[in-house]
């Protein structure tokens, strides 16, 4: 039985891990996600690189709601963005994704600062509504402008890397996996320094907060560029995986989708914005094993009509579920269950 | 450019119309949130369900008009009833945006339901409005949404003096003006809670069933919520007086810039009046500015 850790240093109080038995685990599961396009099949990497997305994009709202406190269901609308810039990029300068994807990050994140202006006299859910209108905002842009498409949308070029053309899952995996590491790594870091810190004060009490010295107004908006950065990159991703995109991309829901994966998650954790990605995005692919295997007479002889309402009501089930009976989301559940085999003999 | 005023008269009429069925819809609202402190995401999709409600009463059921709109508001509020017992409040104590979120929930739950049963595809509700068209000067205006609107106004005033006047009525404004004060003068006021959620279920069916019967029924009705909300944070969450003249001005707004822009623009020029009022009036104009403690 562990009973604590001692730190003796600074250094060591903000170490991402404090044991040696961690560091094996992280090494083991990243040598595992190596191996995993060797063995899994087309539809596993399909998935694999899906949820790597979206852990991206979870983990941006994670700082932002999670961790500043402040609502937002515009992060379809800054994945939109984020996704329009990389699309127009590629395809009129065909200039490297790496660039192509930072150049997406920062357009969302300027549009993100933008948005995030009136957060300083907004507070709480008056905040959340007003991020609405920067999704009806975008949707607008996106449809009416002649460079990105109208409503038809672009169509880009797959990605070159070293004059490799990434074009399926099992190349694309060896981009996005290590690009949504590195963002989860950063995430993980940010909270270890004085900005992750100021995040902090600033959800629990923003008047304390300022009180204590921080300025609000700097402080939140780096929380939304930050936020909104992570959405641009993750909608970059997106469309190179994709490989198209159109105004409908990236509707309210998908904002929506985020601040559940949030919620199911767990926020203010990073471990949660994993977890809740990881769940979020894989149980309407359960759902649909399960609407497949269901008899034709309980489906009523057309599972693919029944699948999308049933998604649908299962997605709001587990919203309110998850508010009701388990608010701390799956980074709770998974402490729990570290902790019953931290105390094991003792307590079960 | 000469204005033809009696063409911008039919227009305003028409936006007034529309604009009585926000002003009731965001009473509704208004009344939950005064109540029990929750921002009601799901509006929209509650309007939505009372509509299929008197959908299958009617057309399903055959059952005549004047006993399918009471039937569909009494099963609107059971139904109000049972969303306030079940899902807000095990939500009681918690923070705002749980409790928002929940609602969120709820919104999704109720718009699968809906295509599970109903199918996606967009019904009609049977016609029970007088269909002869109504002339003021030189303007016509639709009927159905002539007289929507006038049920709406009624509707409003009829609330408005039950919740001037009758027992239950004090008791929310109380409740709503202080929940400790209130419990200690003996009211209820979980009771009160479910009384708001009902209450306020019934008042959406109402617009639900008035919104349905002019633009038909289908599993993206919720959209009607959007722009309630949009209504209630112009005329400030937690005020009677804003939802009116906000579901008045939205309704005019979406109308002109309907007309004279295209009906794309509607959303835009609603959600960009949102950002203005945000800025210039963070709690809506009517809202109360809560003043924080440490």
């Amino acid at each position: 039985m562990r009973i604590g850790s001692a730190k003796e240093s600074y250094a060591g109080d903000a170490a991402l891990f404090d044991s040696r038995t961690q560091y094996v685990w992280v090494c083991v599961l990243a040598l595992a996600l190596c191996a995993f396009p060797f063995v899994a099949s087309e539809y596993w990497l399909y998935l694999a690189c899906l949820v790597a997305i979206n852990i991206a994009s979870t983990t941006g709202l994670n700082i932002l709601t999670g961790y500043t406190g402040l609502v937002s269901l515009g992060q379809a609308a800054f994945m939109g963005l984020g996704a329009y810039t990389v699309a127009i990029l590629q395809i009129r300068f065909a200039s490297p994704f790496i660039l192509n994807l930072l150049a997406g990050g920062t357009v969302a994140m300027l549009a993100g600062i933008t948005v995030g202006l009136p957060s300083l006299r907004v507070k709480g859910l008056y905040l959340a509504i007003a991020t609405i209108a920067a999704g009806v905002m975008a949707h607008f842009i996106f449809s009416h402008f002649s460079l990105m498409g109208g409503s038809g949308g672009l169509t880009v070029p797959p990605a070159q890397f070293f004059g490799i053309e990434l074009d399926d899952s099992f190349k694309l995996y060896w981009v996005i996996v290590p690009v949504a590491a590195l963002m989860l790594l950063g995430a993980a870091n940010l909270f270890r320094t004085r900005i992750g810190r100021a995040f902090i004060a600033i959800r629990d009490r923003d008047i304390s907060a300022e009180v204590l010295g921080i300025s609000l107004l700097h402080y939140k908006l780096l929380a939304f560029a930050i936020s909104s950065f992570y959405a641009g990159v993750a909608g970059g991703l997106f469309v190179y995986f994709f490989r198209a995109v159109t105004p409908e991309s990236f509707p309210l829901l998908m904002s929506i989708f985020f601040l559940a994966a949030v919620i199911v998650g767990g926020m203010g954790s990073i471990l949660g914005s994993i977890l809740g990605a990881v769940f979020m995005t894989l149980v309407p692919e359960v759902l649909k094993l399960i609407v497949g295997w269901l008899p034709v007479a309980l489906v009523g002889g057309n599972a693919t009509l029944v699948l999308s309402p049933i998604r649908t009501i299962v997605f709001g089930l587990m919203i309110v579920l998850f508010l009701i009976f388990e608010p701390h989301g799956l980074a709770e559940v998974w402490r729990r269950i570290r902790r019953l085999f931290h105390l094991w003999p003792f307590r079960t | 450019m000469t204005i033809d005023w009696w063409l911008l008269f039919e227009i305003s009429l028409a936006g007034l119309g529309t604009g009585g069925l926000y002003a009731l819809t965001g009473l509704a609202f208004v009344m939950i949130y005064k109540a029990t402190r929750v921002v009601n995401l799901a509006i929209g999709e509650m309007l939505m369900i009372s509509a299929y409600i008197f959908f299958s009463f009617s057309a399903g059921m055959g059952l005549p008009i004047w006993l399918a709109i009471p039937g569909a508001l009494l099963v609107s509020g059971a139904f109000g009833a049972l969303v306030e017992r079940t899902i807000i409040r095990p939500m009681l104590g918690e923070s705002p945006i749980s409790s928002f979120m929940v609602t969120v929930g709820l919104s999704s739950i109720l718009v699968g339901l809906v295509e599970l049963i109903w199918t996606a595809d967009q019904q009609r509700l049977p016609e029970f409005l007088p269909s002869k068209p109504i002339q003021i000067g030189e303007a016509f205006v639709s009927p159905k949404i002539f007289y929507g609107f006038w049920t709406a106004v009624l509707l409003i005033a009829l609330v408005l003096l039950v919740f001037r006047y009758w027992r239950g009525g004090v008791a929310l404004r109380a409740t709503a003006s202080d929940q400790a004060a209130a419990y200690s003068m003996g009211i209820n006021v979980p009771r009160v809670f479910s009384l708001a959620w009902v209450a306020a279920a019934m008042i959406a069916g109402v617009a639900g069933i008035v919104v349905g019967s002019i633009g038909g029924i289908s599993s993206a009705m919720g959209a009607f919520g959007l722009s309630v909300l949009v209504v209630v944070i112009f005329g400030g969450l937690d005020s009677v007086l804003g939802a009116l003249v906000g579901g008045i001005a939205v309704g005019l707004i979406e109308a002109l810039t309907g007309f004279y822009l295209g009906g794309e623009y509607k959303i835009l020029a609603t959600f960009s009046l949102l950002v203005l009022i945000l800025l210039i009036r963070p709690y809506g104009l009517f809202g109360t500015h809560e003043i924080e403690r440490l």
